[in-house]
């Protein structure tokens, strides 16, 4: 059996069940309560849980975040929610050098358990300062866990396990993926330590995650009408990376490109890439490729935005050029 | 703190300009309105995306205060300028050609509503950040104090801003430094959806500003002659050379903060009290009640503000978008 909800609902459910599941847990963040959360998630949890832990917060995102890790240190569990991976730099000093350098400077004694929730991406013209696609520099610290949850699944079931991590665990939620749609079955079962393979194949190994994962699920359908039958792998998990399944994928296919919003110089890309290199080198029957976000701040016009950003046909081609 | 949501009664009171100023004020005002209200429409149409935050019912605390600024002085804004960036002498056309995100916009299309630039006109942005202009402006009057120029940066921003790590640090640094930065806030009593007094321990913004040791003005926003004239004292006293002064403005914002905003955080009746002290139909009034006004006039300078809203649409209608091959231009500078 299975129902059909939307990210935004999968997520907003998650959330209440948090809240409703332990009273350690709060939500705190701009606008997350009387304006109902900036993308609608928090809908209705002002009137059912109240002030107390649906924490409106001033525009203060290095003060609440910091906060946040505090509460956690103290013995709660906050969602803290960033509204969106643009803003979360003006808290980047609590969250890298507080949260994920807690437990190891204190030899151990201080764990940090809090979930940080962002939105990332670009799509939507919001142009340069509201379109960064930042998950990547948050994957290189250690200290700190990385989701990228991209399917109905995942929005509705990577929640829990991150609150019961010890850890800090950042979340990052792609803004062309709230309106997406799909069916959760009721038995539905969520890690917060693999890569999945959305999309079995023989050919090619497509590894992606986040906004990138539908792009590339529809370049595998343009692919498999000319012949190339292409996996798909979501990550899901930025940090740590799930290396033997990306490997698993590779090895078989023989081929792979890595699809990432990120700019392409520095990017989780060159990383998936560089664990290639070094695991599965000799299996390989041609070069890693990759798709990345072209080296320029998001432009505004549509039509820059758009070559600027992966897109299934720079998949299509970026797998052509390995076979040809 | 508790903080009053009704408006004042409406301005009154004589105007002390000559009919021409009088009326260059009000007629900026309205071409900002004119101009406002058809991007709100273009939006619906799509022929405008992302995000777009209007001006209309604030228009008052730009007109006035920068007209009384001279045109060597820096202006840093926020994404909700284009008021300001018209008043301050950019071309409509360019402005709403950068919103179509057309060739012949001011940023080729690069920037969008938020990101008005001008060089001309020494406009430094529209900077899409919460708080991100202020230390700018910080170093922009920094510059002008170690170069001996004269010239003063006006830096605006929300209430919103106030609760920044950036704010603060910004006041402290322009008064430590004694620079010429005149601190602007723009107190619309909301930033997004959350009430002044909801984000704010302190909700008199002027106590803040005057601990960090600089002179804090505070003055009805909707009145464009008090706006006027208090944004000229603070002008003078910031160009006598003893560093920054904060004027807060005290303004409301008619329509949603952005075009994504079901207002369930504010009523209906706090914003249609509001609206009965619209700075251009108060200011109307009373230059009519002096004799300064004719019904004429009003919709002369009407006419001419829509028409110049019809040519600016023409040209953005008519721009042309840039080739996909220049995608990688303006990353650096060579
Ligand atoms: C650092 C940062 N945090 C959050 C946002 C999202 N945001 C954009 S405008 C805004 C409200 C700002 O309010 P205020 O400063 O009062 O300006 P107003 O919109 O009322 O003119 C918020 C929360 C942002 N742009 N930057
Ligand atoms: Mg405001």
């Amino acid at each position: 059996m299975s129902r059909r909800l939307n990210y935004r609902e999968a997520m907003r459910e998650a959330m209440h069940e948090a809240l409703v599941a332990d009273p350690r847990v709060f939500l705190m963040g701009e606008d997350v309560g009387m304006y109902g959360g900036t993308y609608a998630f928090s809908k209705g949890f002002l009137d059912e849980f109240g002030p107390e832990r649906i924490r409106d917060t001033p525009l203060s995102e290095l003060g609440f975040v910091g906060a946040a890790i505090g509460a956690a240190l103290g013995g709660m569990r906050p969602i803290v929610e960033v509204m969106t991976v643009n803003f979360s730099l003006l808290a980047l000093d609590q969250i890298v050098n507080s949260a994920a350098l807690y437990r190891h400077m204190s030899g151990g004694q201080f764990s940090v358990p809090l979930v940080i929730r962002m939105t990332t991406g670009a799509g939507r013209q919001l142009a340069a300062q509201h379109s960064h696609s930042l998950e990547g520099w948050y994957a290189h610290i250690p200290g700190i866990k990385v989701l990228a949850p991209a399917t109905i699944e995942d929005a509705r079931g990577m929640l829990a396990p991150a609150l019961a991590d010890p850890d800090p665990v950042v979340i990052f939620e792609h803004a062309g993926l709230f309106n997406m749609e799909g069916d959760l079955a009721d038995d539905w079962t969520v890690d917060i330590r693999s890569a999945t393979v959305r999309r079995e194949g023989k050919d090619v190994a497509i590894i992606t995650h986040g906004g990138s994962l539908p792009k590339a699920l529809a370049a595998a359908e343009q692919l498999a009408a000319t012949g190339i039958d292409a996996e798909v792998l979501d990550l899901r998990v930025l940090r740590p990376l799930d290396t033997a399944t990306i490997m698993a994928s590779v090895s078989k296919c023989r081929h792979a490109v890595v699809v990432d919003e990120g700019w392409r110089t520095g990017s989780l890309a060159a990383e998936v890439m560089a664990r290639i290199m070094e695991n599965v080198f000799y299996e390989l029957d041609a070069p890693v490729a990759r798709v990345c976000s072209e080296e320029v701040p998001i432009p505004y016009a549509k039509h820059l935005e758009e070559a600027a950003l992966p897109q299934p046909e720079k998949i299509v081609a970026a797998v052509r050029g390995l076979f040809s | 703190m508790t903080v009053d949501h009704r408006a004042a009664p409406p301005p009154t009171g004589p105007v002390p300009w000559d009919k021409k100023f009088a009326l260059r004020l009000l007629a900026d005002m309205v071409r900002i309105r004119r101009m406002e209200e058809k991007s709100a429409e273009l939006y619906g149409a799509g022929k405008i995306r992302g995000f777009l935050h209007l001006y209309i019912g604030e228009e008052a605390t730009a007109v006035g205060a920068l007209h009384a600024l001279s045109a060597e002085d820096n202006i840093v804004a926020t994404y909700r300028e284009h008021g300001h960036a018209l008043v301050r002498g950019m071309d409509m056309g360019a402005i709403m050609a950068e919103m179509y995100g057309k060739r012949e916009g001011c940023a080729h299309g690069r920037g969008g509503s938020m990101h008005l630039f001008d060089k001309a006109t020494r406009l430094f942005g529209g900077n899409a950040i919460v708080g991100g202009g202020l230390p700018l402006a910080v170093g922009l009057g920094l510059a002008a104090k170690m170069q001996n120029e004269n010239r003063l940066t006006a830096c605006f921003f929300g209430d919103g801003a106030v609760a920044e790590g950036a704010f603060h640090e910004s006041l402290n640094l322009a008064a430590l430094w004694k620079l010429p930065v005149l601190f602007c806030c723009e107190n619309n009593l909301y930033g997004m959806g959350t009430a002044l007094e909801r984000s704010e321990s302190q909700t008199d913004l002027c106590v803040k500003a005057a601990s960090y040791n600089m002179p804090a003005l505070k003055v009805d926003g909707m009145d464009i002659v008090a706006v006027h004239e208090i944004t000229k004292q603070a002008v003078q006293r910031v160009r006598a050379g003893d560093g920054p002064v904060f004027v807060e403005y005290q303004t409301y914002r008619f329509r949603a903060h952005s075009m994504f905003d079901a207002e369930l955080y504010r009523q209906k009746a706090e914003v249609e009290e509001w609206k009965t002290r619209g700075p251009i139909h108060t200011f109307s009034a009373r230059l009519k009640a002096e004799g300064k006004l004719t019904e004429e006039d009003f919709l002369a300078l009407d006419a001419a503000a829509n028409a110049e809203v019809d040519a600016a649409v023409a040209f953005a209608e008519a721009g042309t978008w840039e080739p996909v091959e220049d995608l990688l231009k303006d990353v650096h500078t060579s």
